[in-house]
Protein backbone atom coordinates (compact mmCIF):
# COMPACT_ATOMS: atom_id res chain seq x y z
CA UNK A 1 0.00 0.00 0.00
CA UNK A 2 3.20 2.26 0.83
CA UNK A 3 4.65 1.33 -2.25
CA UNK A 4 1.72 2.30 -4.60
CA UNK A 5 1.50 5.57 -2.91
CA UNK A 6 4.73 6.89 -3.60
CA UNK A 7 4.74 4.81 -7.11
CA UNK A 8 1.78 6.97 -7.87
CA UNK A 9 3.74 10.08 -7.09
CA UNK A 10 7.14 9.42 -9.02
CA UNK A 11 6.00 10.88 -12.32
CA UNK A 12 5.21 13.99 -11.06
CA UNK A 13 8.78 14.50 -9.19
CA UNK A 14 10.78 13.16 -12.00
CA UNK A 15 12.98 14.98 -14.30
CA UNK A 16 10.65 17.26 -16.29
CA UNK A 17 7.49 16.38 -13.93
CA UNK A 18 5.49 19.14 -12.45
CA UNK A 19 6.63 18.85 -8.93
CA UNK A 20 10.34 18.45 -9.96
CA UNK A 21 11.37 21.07 -7.26
CA UNK A 22 10.30 18.71 -4.75
CA UNK A 23 12.42 15.34 -6.14
CA UNK A 24 14.62 15.39 -3.24
CA UNK A 25 11.80 15.42 -0.63
CA UNK A 26 10.23 12.83 -2.30
CA UNK A 27 13.33 10.35 -2.72
CA UNK A 28 14.14 11.23 1.36
CA UNK A 29 10.66 9.52 2.24
CA UNK A 30 10.35 7.19 -0.42
CA UNK A 31 13.84 5.77 0.99
CA UNK A 32 12.71 6.48 4.15
CA UNK A 33 9.72 4.61 3.71
CA UNK A 34 11.16 1.59 2.03
CA UNK A 35 14.43 -0.06 1.42
CA UNK A 36 15.80 1.38 -1.71
CA UNK A 37 16.19 -1.57 -4.52
CA UNK A 38 18.90 0.67 -6.83
CA UNK A 39 22.51 -1.65 -6.33
CA UNK A 40 25.57 -0.18 -7.59
CA UNK A 41 26.60 -1.65 -11.19
CA UNK A 42 30.08 -1.51 -11.76
CA UNK A 43 32.43 -3.12 -9.53
CA UNK A 44 32.63 -5.29 -6.29
CA UNK A 45 30.33 -4.03 -3.50
CA UNK A 46 29.50 -5.25 -0.42
CA UNK A 47 26.42 -3.99 1.50
CA UNK A 48 24.98 -4.73 5.18
CA UNK A 49 21.77 -6.05 5.16
CA UNK A 50 20.48 -2.68 6.09
CA UNK A 51 21.47 1.09 4.96
CA UNK A 52 22.13 3.87 7.02
CA UNK A 53 18.41 4.97 6.92
CA UNK A 54 17.40 1.70 9.08
CA UNK A 55 20.53 2.30 11.36
CA UNK A 56 19.11 5.74 12.02
CA UNK A 57 15.78 4.50 12.71
CA UNK A 58 16.97 2.12 15.57
CA UNK A 59 18.95 5.13 17.39
CA UNK A 60 16.07 7.00 17.24
CA UNK A 61 14.19 4.22 18.67
CA UNK A 62 16.72 3.60 21.34
CA UNK A 63 16.47 7.48 22.16
CA UNK A 64 12.78 7.23 22.53
CA UNK A 65 13.15 5.84 26.60
CA UNK A 66 15.33 9.10 27.31
CA UNK A 67 12.76 11.25 25.36
CA UNK A 68 9.90 9.62 27.22
CA UNK A 69 11.13 10.43 30.52
CA UNK A 70 12.66 13.60 29.75
CA UNK A 71 9.07 14.69 28.82
CA UNK A 72 7.82 13.68 32.19
CA UNK A 73 10.68 14.94 34.52
CA UNK A 74 9.66 18.66 32.09
CA UNK A 75 6.31 18.51 33.95
CA UNK A 76 7.82 16.59 37.01
CA UNK A 77 10.31 19.76 37.87
CA UNK A 78 7.48 22.06 37.07
CA UNK A 79 4.65 20.72 39.25
CA UNK A 80 7.32 20.38 41.79
CA UNK A 81 9.12 23.95 41.38
CA UNK A 82 5.05 24.75 42.36
CA UNK A 83 4.80 23.00 45.24
CA UNK A 84 1.39 21.60 43.36
CA UNK A 85 0.46 17.99 43.30
CA UNK A 86 -0.93 16.22 40.08
CA UNK A 87 -1.17 12.88 38.25
CA UNK A 88 1.36 11.22 36.35
CA UNK A 89 -0.62 11.75 33.23
CA UNK A 90 -0.99 15.67 33.48
CA UNK A 91 2.85 15.90 34.26
CA UNK A 92 3.96 14.14 31.19
CA UNK A 93 1.06 16.17 28.75
CA UNK A 94 2.93 19.08 29.94
CA UNK A 95 6.01 18.01 29.13
CA UNK A 96 4.78 16.48 26.12
CA UNK A 97 3.93 20.24 25.31
CA UNK A 98 6.96 21.84 26.24
CA UNK A 99 9.10 19.28 24.16
CA UNK A 100 6.96 18.96 21.18
CA UNK A 101 8.00 22.38 19.51
CA UNK A 102 11.62 21.87 20.01
CA UNK A 103 11.52 18.67 18.34
CA UNK A 104 9.52 20.40 15.82
CA UNK A 105 11.83 23.39 15.16
CA UNK A 106 14.89 20.91 15.43
CA UNK A 107 13.83 19.19 12.60
CA UNK A 108 12.38 21.38 10.64
CA UNK A 109 15.16 23.95 10.00
CA UNK A 110 17.62 21.27 9.82
CA UNK A 111 15.88 19.15 7.26
CA UNK A 112 14.76 21.90 5.52
CA UNK A 113 18.15 22.69 5.06
CA UNK A 114 19.59 19.63 4.32
CA UNK A 115 16.32 19.22 1.94
CA UNK A 116 17.57 22.38 0.15
CA UNK A 117 20.99 21.82 -0.29
CA UNK A 118 20.59 18.11 -1.79
CA UNK A 119 18.26 19.49 -4.34
CA UNK A 120 20.91 22.62 -4.77
CA UNK A 121 23.79 20.20 -5.71
CA UNK A 122 21.17 17.68 -7.61
CA UNK A 123 22.37 15.09 -4.48
CA UNK A 124 20.57 12.31 -2.87
CA UNK A 125 19.33 13.47 0.43
CA UNK A 126 20.63 12.33 3.06
CA UNK A 127 19.63 11.06 6.35
CA UNK A 128 22.33 11.83 8.89
CA UNK A 129 19.86 14.77 10.47
CA UNK A 130 16.88 12.06 11.51
CA UNK A 131 19.01 11.06 14.62
CA UNK A 132 20.91 14.54 15.26
CA UNK A 133 17.47 16.62 15.01
CA UNK A 134 15.84 14.46 18.19
CA UNK A 135 19.42 14.50 19.99
CA UNK A 136 19.64 18.27 19.71
CA UNK A 137 16.04 19.55 21.59
CA UNK A 138 17.41 16.17 24.20
CA UNK A 139 20.89 17.81 25.35
CA UNK A 140 19.69 21.35 25.95
CA UNK A 141 18.18 23.13 28.37
CA UNK A 142 14.04 23.55 29.04
CA UNK A 143 14.43 27.00 28.88
CA UNK A 144 16.39 27.46 25.47
CA UNK A 145 13.95 29.90 23.43
CA UNK A 146 12.73 28.18 20.35
CA UNK A 147 14.56 30.80 17.75
CA UNK A 148 17.79 30.32 19.75
CA UNK A 149 17.19 26.66 19.18
CA UNK A 150 16.91 27.08 15.03
CA UNK A 151 19.82 29.66 15.08
CA UNK A 152 22.22 27.32 16.63
CA UNK A 153 20.97 24.31 14.30
CA UNK A 154 21.27 26.48 11.20
CA UNK A 155 24.36 27.23 11.95
CA UNK A 156 25.69 23.54 12.73
CA UNK A 157 23.90 22.35 10.01
CA UNK A 158 25.52 24.33 7.50
CA UNK A 159 29.22 24.81 9.11
CA UNK A 160 29.93 21.60 11.00
CA UNK A 161 28.06 19.24 8.09
CA UNK A 162 27.55 20.89 4.65
CA UNK A 163 31.08 22.60 4.06
CA UNK A 164 32.64 19.55 4.96
CA UNK A 165 30.40 17.24 2.28
CA UNK A 166 27.48 16.06 4.28
CA UNK A 167 26.64 12.99 6.16
CA UNK A 168 29.22 11.07 7.01
CA UNK A 169 32.03 13.68 5.95
CA UNK A 170 31.45 15.77 9.17
CA UNK A 171 34.93 16.00 11.64
CA UNK A 172 32.75 16.99 14.76
CA UNK A 173 29.31 15.73 16.04
CA UNK A 174 26.55 18.48 14.95
CA UNK A 175 24.51 17.57 17.62
CA UNK A 176 27.19 18.58 19.83
CA UNK A 177 28.63 21.71 17.72
CA UNK A 178 24.56 23.31 18.10
CA UNK A 179 25.38 23.00 22.00
CA UNK A 180 28.68 24.11 22.25
CA UNK A 181 27.45 27.28 20.03
CA UNK A 182 24.19 27.92 22.02
CA UNK A 183 26.73 27.44 25.27
CA UNK A 184 29.16 29.87 23.89
CA UNK A 185 26.79 32.18 22.21
CA UNK A 186 24.40 32.73 25.13
CA UNK A 187 26.08 31.41 28.27
CA UNK A 188 23.41 32.65 30.46
CA UNK A 189 20.64 30.98 28.59
CA UNK A 190 22.71 27.57 28.58
CA UNK A 191 23.97 27.45 32.03
CA UNK A 192 23.56 28.74 35.69
CA UNK A 193 20.56 27.96 37.29
CA UNK A 194 17.91 29.58 35.74
CA UNK A 195 16.83 27.90 32.88
CA UNK A 196 16.45 23.95 33.88
CA UNK A 197 12.43 24.52 35.01
CA UNK A 198 10.08 25.64 32.51
CA UNK A 199 8.26 28.28 34.04
CA UNK A 200 5.09 29.07 31.99
CA UNK A 201 1.90 27.27 31.62
CA UNK A 202 0.46 26.16 28.74
CA UNK A 203 -3.21 25.31 27.90
CA UNK A 204 -4.01 25.09 31.48
CA UNK A 205 -1.55 22.58 32.10
CA UNK A 206 1.60 23.70 34.33
CA UNK A 207 2.03 26.25 36.30
CA UNK A 208 3.83 29.92 35.69
CA UNK A 209 6.55 29.87 38.08
CA UNK A 210 7.97 33.39 38.72
CA UNK A 211 10.40 34.62 36.90
CA UNK A 212 13.12 34.72 39.72
CA UNK A 213 13.08 31.38 40.20
CA UNK A 214 16.34 29.28 40.17
CA UNK A 215 16.80 25.40 40.44
CA UNK A 216 20.46 24.37 39.60
CA UNK A 217 21.98 21.20 38.53
CA UNK A 218 23.34 18.58 40.65
CA UNK A 219 26.71 19.32 39.10
CA UNK A 220 25.78 23.34 39.06
CA UNK A 221 25.47 23.02 42.71
CA UNK A 222 28.68 20.97 43.80
CA UNK A 223 30.41 24.16 41.68
CA UNK A 224 29.23 25.97 44.16
CA UNK A 225 29.72 24.06 46.84
CA UNK A 226 26.95 23.21 48.02
CA UNK A 227 26.15 19.97 49.08
CA UNK A 228 23.88 18.13 46.70
CA UNK A 229 22.36 15.26 48.93
CA UNK A 230 20.33 13.53 45.83
CA UNK A 231 19.11 9.91 46.99
CA UNK A 232 20.44 7.33 44.22
CA UNK A 233 16.65 7.12 43.16
CA UNK A 234 16.51 10.21 42.10
CA UNK A 235 20.35 9.90 40.13
CA UNK A 236 18.89 7.32 38.44
CA UNK A 237 15.58 7.63 37.59
CA UNK A 238 16.45 11.17 36.04
CA UNK A 239 14.05 13.38 38.30
CA UNK A 240 16.58 16.02 38.90
CA UNK A 241 17.04 19.36 37.02
CA UNK A 242 19.05 19.08 33.54
CA UNK A 243 19.10 18.93 30.15
CA UNK A 244 16.24 17.11 29.04
CA UNK A 245 17.12 13.75 27.66
CA UNK A 246 20.12 13.24 30.08
CA UNK A 247 18.82 12.89 33.38
CA UNK A 248 17.52 9.21 33.89
CA UNK A 249 20.26 6.83 33.72
CA UNK A 250 17.66 4.14 33.40
CA UNK A 251 16.22 5.23 30.35
CA UNK A 252 19.72 5.75 28.78
CA UNK A 253 20.44 2.12 29.62
CA UNK A 254 17.68 0.94 27.77
CA UNK A 255 18.61 2.76 24.59
CA UNK A 256 22.29 1.10 25.34
CA UNK A 257 21.27 -1.52 25.38
CA UNK A 258 19.05 -1.32 22.01
CA UNK A 259 22.21 -0.19 20.36
CA UNK A 260 24.30 -2.81 21.42
CA UNK A 261 22.07 -5.60 20.98
CA UNK A 262 21.36 -4.23 17.48
CA UNK A 263 25.39 -3.96 17.53
CA UNK A 264 24.99 -0.36 15.54
CA UNK A 265 27.22 1.52 19.06
CA UNK A 266 30.32 -0.30 19.56
CA UNK A 267 30.28 -1.41 22.89
CA UNK A 268 34.33 -0.86 22.94
CA UNK A 269 33.22 3.28 23.12
CA UNK A 270 30.88 2.95 25.19
CA UNK A 271 32.92 0.88 27.78
CA UNK A 272 35.76 2.43 27.73
CA UNK A 273 34.18 6.05 28.23
CA UNK A 274 32.85 4.73 31.02
CA UNK A 275 36.21 2.63 32.50
CA UNK A 276 37.85 6.55 32.06
CA UNK A 277 35.39 8.36 33.67
CA UNK A 278 35.17 5.92 36.65
CA UNK A 279 39.52 5.84 37.14
CA UNK A 280 40.02 9.97 36.85
CA UNK A 281 36.39 10.27 39.27
CA UNK A 282 38.01 8.35 41.79
CA UNK A 283 41.58 9.69 41.58
CA UNK A 284 39.88 13.08 41.91
CA UNK A 285 37.90 11.99 45.23
CA UNK A 286 41.42 10.73 46.72
CA UNK A 287 43.21 13.52 45.74
CA UNK A 288 41.16 16.25 45.10
CA UNK A 289 41.31 19.51 47.18
CA UNK A 290 38.84 19.48 49.99
CA UNK A 291 37.28 22.42 49.37
CA UNK A 292 36.51 21.57 45.47
CA UNK A 293 33.16 19.93 45.74
CA UNK A 294 32.89 18.64 42.33
CA UNK A 295 36.18 16.55 42.94
CA UNK A 296 34.32 14.57 45.31
CA UNK A 297 31.35 13.27 43.80
CA UNK A 298 33.49 10.09 42.91
CA UNK A 299 31.34 7.37 40.81
CA UNK A 300 28.40 9.86 41.12
CA UNK A 301 29.78 11.67 38.14
CA UNK A 302 28.79 9.28 35.76
CA UNK A 303 25.32 9.67 36.21
CA UNK A 304 25.10 13.23 37.05
CA UNK A 305 24.66 15.56 34.04
CA UNK A 306 25.51 14.32 30.22
CA UNK A 307 28.12 11.75 31.15
CA UNK A 308 25.90 8.70 30.48
CA UNK A 309 23.63 10.45 27.90
CA UNK A 310 26.89 11.41 25.84
CA UNK A 311 28.78 8.74 26.53
CA UNK A 312 25.92 6.42 24.92
CA UNK A 313 24.60 8.36 22.07
CA UNK A 314 27.26 10.99 20.76
CA UNK A 315 30.79 9.37 21.69
CA UNK A 316 29.44 6.24 19.62
CA UNK A 317 28.62 8.04 16.44
CA UNK A 318 30.16 5.99 13.93
CA UNK A 319 30.86 8.80 11.66
CA UNK A 320 32.84 10.99 14.19
CA UNK A 321 34.52 8.51 16.86
CA UNK A 322 37.76 6.28 15.73
CA UNK A 323 37.06 3.43 13.00
CA UNK A 324 39.42 1.08 14.01
CA UNK A 325 38.94 -0.97 16.49
CA UNK A 326 41.56 -0.58 19.49
CA UNK A 327 41.31 2.87 18.34
CA UNK A 328 38.14 3.04 19.66
CA UNK A 329 39.11 2.00 23.29
CA UNK A 330 41.80 4.89 23.52
CA UNK A 331 39.01 7.58 21.74
CA UNK A 332 36.69 6.47 24.46
CA UNK A 333 39.30 6.10 27.74
CA UNK A 334 40.64 9.78 26.65
CA UNK A 335 36.43 11.39 26.43
CA UNK A 336 35.86 9.83 29.72
CA UNK A 337 39.13 11.27 31.70
CA UNK A 338 38.50 14.51 29.74
CA UNK A 339 35.08 14.98 30.93
CA UNK A 340 35.46 14.41 34.56
CA UNK A 341 39.02 16.77 34.21
CA UNK A 342 37.00 19.55 32.62
CA UNK A 343 34.47 19.84 35.28
CA UNK A 344 36.12 19.28 38.09
CA UNK A 345 39.29 21.61 37.08
CA UNK A 346 37.51 24.12 35.56
CA UNK A 347 35.37 26.05 37.66
CA UNK A 348 33.64 27.88 35.00
CA UNK A 349 32.41 24.94 32.89
CA UNK A 350 30.35 22.26 35.08
CA UNK A 351 29.31 20.02 32.47
CA UNK A 352 33.14 18.67 30.78
CA UNK A 353 30.82 16.05 28.21
CA UNK A 354 30.38 18.09 25.41
CA UNK A 355 34.25 19.64 25.13
CA UNK A 356 35.85 16.34 25.91
CA UNK A 357 33.68 14.69 23.00
CA UNK A 358 34.29 17.39 20.75
CA UNK A 359 37.85 17.77 21.51
CA UNK A 360 38.23 13.93 20.99
CA UNK A 361 36.32 14.00 17.69
CA UNK A 362 39.02 16.33 16.24
CA UNK A 363 41.70 13.60 17.34
CA UNK A 364 39.94 10.55 16.48
CA UNK A 365 41.58 10.41 12.61
CA UNK A 366 44.95 11.04 14.02
CA UNK A 367 44.46 7.55 16.77
CA UNK A 368 43.15 6.12 13.53
CA UNK A 369 46.25 6.93 11.87
CA UNK A 370 48.37 5.41 14.47
CA UNK A 371 46.63 2.05 14.20
CA UNK A 372 46.48 1.38 10.60
CA UNK A 373 50.18 2.45 10.11
CA UNK A 374 51.71 0.27 12.75
CA UNK A 375 49.03 -2.41 11.41
CA UNK A 376 50.91 -1.70 7.91
CA UNK A 377 54.78 -1.70 9.56
CA UNK A 378 53.55 -4.86 11.35
CA UNK A 379 52.37 -6.84 8.08
CA UNK A 380 55.64 -5.39 5.90
CA UNK A 381 57.85 -6.68 9.18
CA UNK A 382 56.33 -10.05 8.66
CA UNK A 383 57.03 -10.07 4.82
CA UNK A 384 60.48 -9.28 4.74
CA UNK A 385 61.53 -11.58 7.71
CA UNK A 386 60.31 -14.52 5.22
CA UNK B 1 54.60 56.39 -18.68
CA UNK B 2 52.03 57.97 -17.09
CA UNK B 3 50.73 58.48 -13.84
CA UNK B 4 47.43 57.09 -14.41
CA UNK B 5 47.73 54.89 -17.00
CA UNK B 6 45.87 51.09 -17.22
CA UNK B 7 48.74 49.25 -15.87
CA UNK B 8 48.72 51.27 -12.99
CA UNK B 9 45.20 51.35 -12.09
CA UNK B 10 46.13 47.59 -12.21
CA UNK B 11 48.23 47.60 -9.45
CA UNK B 12 46.05 49.94 -7.15
CA UNK B 13 42.93 47.76 -8.27
CA UNK B 14 43.97 44.56 -7.95
CA UNK B 15 44.87 43.88 -4.21
CA UNK B 16 41.38 45.43 -3.52
CA UNK B 17 39.64 42.57 -5.34
CA UNK B 18 40.92 40.05 -7.48
CA UNK B 19 43.72 39.77 -5.94
CA UNK B 20 42.90 40.57 -2.32
CA UNK B 21 45.59 40.28 0.37
CA UNK B 22 43.66 38.95 3.05
CA UNK B 23 40.99 36.43 0.89
CA UNK B 24 42.82 35.46 -2.45
CA UNK B 25 46.38 35.60 -0.76
CA UNK B 26 45.03 34.63 2.59
CA UNK B 27 47.58 36.86 4.16
CA UNK B 28 47.55 38.92 7.55
CA UNK B 29 45.26 36.67 8.90
CA UNK B 30 45.61 36.37 12.60
CA UNK B 31 45.64 40.46 13.14
CA UNK B 32 42.56 40.30 10.85
CA UNK B 33 40.96 37.52 13.91
CA UNK B 34 42.32 39.58 16.93
CA UNK B 35 41.60 43.79 16.46
CA UNK B 36 37.99 42.96 14.46
CA UNK B 37 35.60 42.66 17.51
CA UNK B 38 34.73 45.95 17.03
CA UNK B 39 34.61 48.59 14.26
CA UNK B 40 36.53 51.41 15.37
CA UNK B 41 39.93 49.20 16.08
CA UNK B 42 39.27 47.62 13.00
CA UNK B 43 39.61 50.50 10.85
CA UNK B 44 42.45 52.17 12.72
CA UNK B 45 44.09 49.16 12.31
CA UNK B 46 43.22 48.79 8.42
CA UNK B 47 44.83 52.41 7.86
CA UNK B 48 47.78 51.97 10.31
CA UNK B 49 48.75 48.84 7.76
CA UNK B 50 47.47 51.01 5.04
CA UNK B 51 50.29 53.92 5.51
CA UNK B 52 52.88 51.45 6.86
CA UNK B 53 52.57 49.38 3.72
CA UNK B 54 52.43 52.40 1.33
CA UNK B 55 55.20 54.46 2.84
CA UNK B 56 57.52 50.87 3.41
CA UNK B 57 56.87 50.26 -0.42
CA UNK B 58 57.92 53.90 -1.29
CA UNK B 59 61.39 53.76 0.41
CA UNK B 60 62.11 50.07 -0.10
CA UNK B 61 61.51 50.91 -3.73
CA UNK B 62 63.74 54.09 -3.73
CA UNK B 63 66.49 51.78 -2.30
CA UNK B 64 66.12 48.82 -3.68
CA UNK B 65 69.20 49.42 -6.53
CA UNK B 66 71.77 49.83 -3.54
CA UNK B 67 70.52 46.78 -0.95
CA UNK B 68 72.80 43.72 -1.61
CA UNK B 69 70.79 40.69 -1.78
CA UNK B 70 72.17 39.07 1.20
CA UNK B 71 70.52 41.50 3.42
CA UNK B 72 67.50 43.00 2.25
CA UNK B 73 65.39 41.46 4.43
CA UNK B 74 67.35 42.71 7.64
CA UNK B 75 66.95 46.33 5.78
CA UNK B 76 63.14 45.85 5.10
CA UNK B 77 62.67 45.21 8.57
CA UNK B 78 64.20 47.96 9.54
CA UNK B 79 62.34 50.20 7.31
CA UNK B 80 58.74 48.81 8.77
CA UNK B 81 60.08 48.74 12.10
CA UNK B 82 60.55 52.71 12.10
CA UNK B 83 57.46 53.25 10.06
CA UNK B 84 55.45 50.90 12.62
CA UNK B 85 57.29 52.59 16.08
CA UNK B 86 56.23 55.92 13.96
CA UNK B 87 52.51 54.83 14.03
CA UNK B 88 52.49 53.88 16.91
CA UNK B 89 53.60 56.82 18.39
CA UNK B 90 51.28 58.93 16.41
CA UNK B 91 48.42 56.62 17.47
CA UNK B 92 49.05 57.29 21.65
CA UNK B 93 49.62 60.67 20.84
CA UNK B 94 46.06 61.32 18.92
CA UNK B 95 43.85 58.09 19.21
CA UNK B 96 44.79 57.16 23.03
CA UNK B 97 41.96 54.63 23.33
CA UNK B 98 41.77 52.93 20.65
CA UNK B 99 46.22 52.03 20.37
CA UNK B 100 44.99 50.66 24.06
CA UNK B 101 42.51 48.32 22.67
CA UNK B 102 45.00 47.52 20.03
CA UNK B 103 47.63 46.62 22.24
CA UNK B 104 50.56 44.67 21.16
CA UNK B 105 49.01 44.42 17.43
CA UNK B 106 49.97 47.66 16.35
CA UNK B 107 53.27 46.19 17.39
CA UNK B 108 52.92 43.03 15.58
CA UNK B 109 52.37 45.36 12.41
CA UNK B 110 56.01 44.52 11.37
CA UNK B 111 55.02 40.64 11.54
CA UNK B 112 52.61 41.37 9.31
CA UNK B 113 52.47 39.15 6.13
CA UNK B 114 51.11 41.00 4.13
CA UNK B 115 54.31 44.17 4.26
CA UNK B 116 57.17 41.69 3.77
CA UNK B 117 54.97 40.13 0.67
CA UNK B 118 54.35 43.30 -0.87
CA UNK B 119 58.16 44.20 -0.46
CA UNK B 120 59.63 41.27 -1.39
CA UNK B 121 57.40 40.75 -4.17
CA UNK B 122 56.43 44.48 -5.37
CA UNK B 123 58.63 47.00 -4.26
CA UNK B 124 62.22 45.30 -5.18
CA UNK B 125 61.36 45.46 -8.71
CA UNK B 126 59.22 48.24 -8.85
CA UNK B 127 59.05 52.09 -9.48
CA UNK B 128 58.30 54.40 -6.24
CA UNK B 129 55.07 55.10 -7.74
CA UNK B 130 54.15 52.38 -8.66
CA UNK B 131 55.20 50.61 -5.38
CA UNK B 132 53.22 53.33 -3.25
CA UNK B 133 49.61 52.29 -5.23
CA UNK B 134 50.68 48.87 -4.57
CA UNK B 135 50.77 49.63 -1.12
CA UNK B 136 47.87 51.62 -0.74
CA UNK B 137 45.77 49.48 -2.76
CA UNK B 138 46.95 45.81 -0.46
CA UNK B 139 46.29 47.91 2.55
CA UNK B 140 42.97 49.18 1.95
CA UNK B 141 42.01 45.68 0.44
CA UNK B 142 43.14 44.53 3.68
CA UNK B 143 40.97 47.34 5.71
CA UNK B 144 37.49 46.74 3.98
CA UNK B 145 38.05 43.21 4.99
CA UNK B 146 38.67 43.68 8.42
CA UNK B 147 35.49 46.63 8.51
CA UNK B 148 33.36 44.10 6.85
CA UNK B 149 34.28 41.30 9.58
CA UNK B 150 34.56 44.23 12.48
CA UNK B 151 30.65 45.02 11.27
CA UNK B 152 28.91 41.71 11.69
CA UNK B 153 31.07 40.69 14.92
CA UNK B 154 30.50 44.28 16.45
CA UNK B 155 26.39 44.43 15.68
CA UNK B 156 25.48 40.43 16.10
CA UNK B 157 28.10 40.50 19.15
CA UNK B 158 26.86 43.78 20.84
CA UNK B 159 24.43 45.20 19.42
CA UNK B 160 26.23 48.79 18.45
CA UNK B 161 28.05 50.13 15.65
CA UNK B 162 31.77 52.66 16.24
CA UNK B 163 30.83 52.15 20.09
CA UNK B 164 27.00 53.29 19.67
CA UNK B 165 24.29 51.11 21.18
CA UNK B 166 21.71 50.54 18.55
CA UNK B 167 18.44 51.64 20.49
CA UNK B 168 15.98 48.88 18.67
CA UNK B 169 18.43 46.12 19.09
CA UNK B 170 19.88 46.69 22.72
CA UNK B 171 17.00 44.22 24.20
CA UNK B 172 17.01 41.33 21.79
CA UNK B 173 19.26 38.42 22.87
CA UNK B 174 19.72 37.83 19.19
CA UNK B 175 22.23 40.82 18.91
CA UNK B 176 24.61 39.61 22.16
CA UNK B 177 25.87 36.75 20.91
CA UNK B 178 28.90 35.67 22.90
CA UNK B 179 30.41 33.93 19.93
CA UNK B 180 30.64 36.67 18.03
CA UNK B 181 32.91 38.88 20.47
CA UNK B 182 35.24 35.79 20.56
CA UNK B 183 38.02 35.27 17.94
CA UNK B 184 36.72 31.97 16.83
CA UNK B 185 33.66 33.02 15.83
CA UNK B 186 35.71 35.90 13.15
CA UNK B 187 37.67 32.69 11.70
CA UNK B 188 34.29 31.48 10.24
CA UNK B 189 32.64 34.84 9.29
CA UNK B 190 36.29 35.47 7.50
CA UNK B 191 35.69 31.92 5.96
CA UNK B 192 32.14 33.48 4.86
CA UNK B 193 33.83 36.28 3.13
CA UNK B 194 36.32 34.25 1.30
CA UNK B 195 33.05 32.26 0.43
CA UNK B 196 31.47 34.73 -0.96
CA UNK B 197 34.33 36.14 -2.42
CA UNK B 198 34.97 33.20 -4.73
CA UNK B 199 31.25 32.29 -6.00
CA UNK B 200 31.39 35.98 -7.25
CA UNK B 201 34.92 35.82 -8.30
CA UNK B 202 34.25 32.37 -10.51
CA UNK B 203 31.17 32.88 -11.64
CA UNK B 204 32.63 36.33 -13.70
CA UNK B 205 35.31 33.85 -15.01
Amino acid sequence: MIKSFFDKIRPHVEEGGKYHAFRSLFDGFETFALVPNTTSKVGTAIHDAIDSKRIMSFVVIALIPALLVGMYNIGYQNYHAAGVDASFFTMFLYGLIVMLPKIIVSYGVGLGIEFVVAQWKNEEIQEGFLVSGLIIPMIVPVGTPLWMLAVAVAFSVIFAKEIFGGTGMNIFNPALITRAFLFFAWPTKMSGDQVWVSTESWFGLGNTLPDAFTCATPLGQAAAGIDTNLSAMEMFGGLMPGSIGETSVIAIAIGAAILLWTRIASWRTMLSVFVGGALFALLFDSVGAADNAVAHLGLNHLFLGGFAFGAVFMATDPVTSCRTEKGKFIYGFIIGAMAIIIRVLNPGYPEGMMLAILFMNMFAPLIDYFFVQSNINKRAKRMSNK
Amino acid sequence: MSLFSQQNKEVFTGPLNLNNPVVAQVLGICSALAVTSQLEPAIVMGLAVTVITAFANVIISLLRNTIPSRIRIIVQLVVVATLVTIVSQVLKAFAYDVSVQLSVYVGLIITNCILMGRLEAFAMMNGPWESFLDGVGSGLGYAWILVVVGFVRELLGSASLFGYEIPMLTDCDFFHNGMMTMPAMSLIILGCVIWAHRAINDKEK
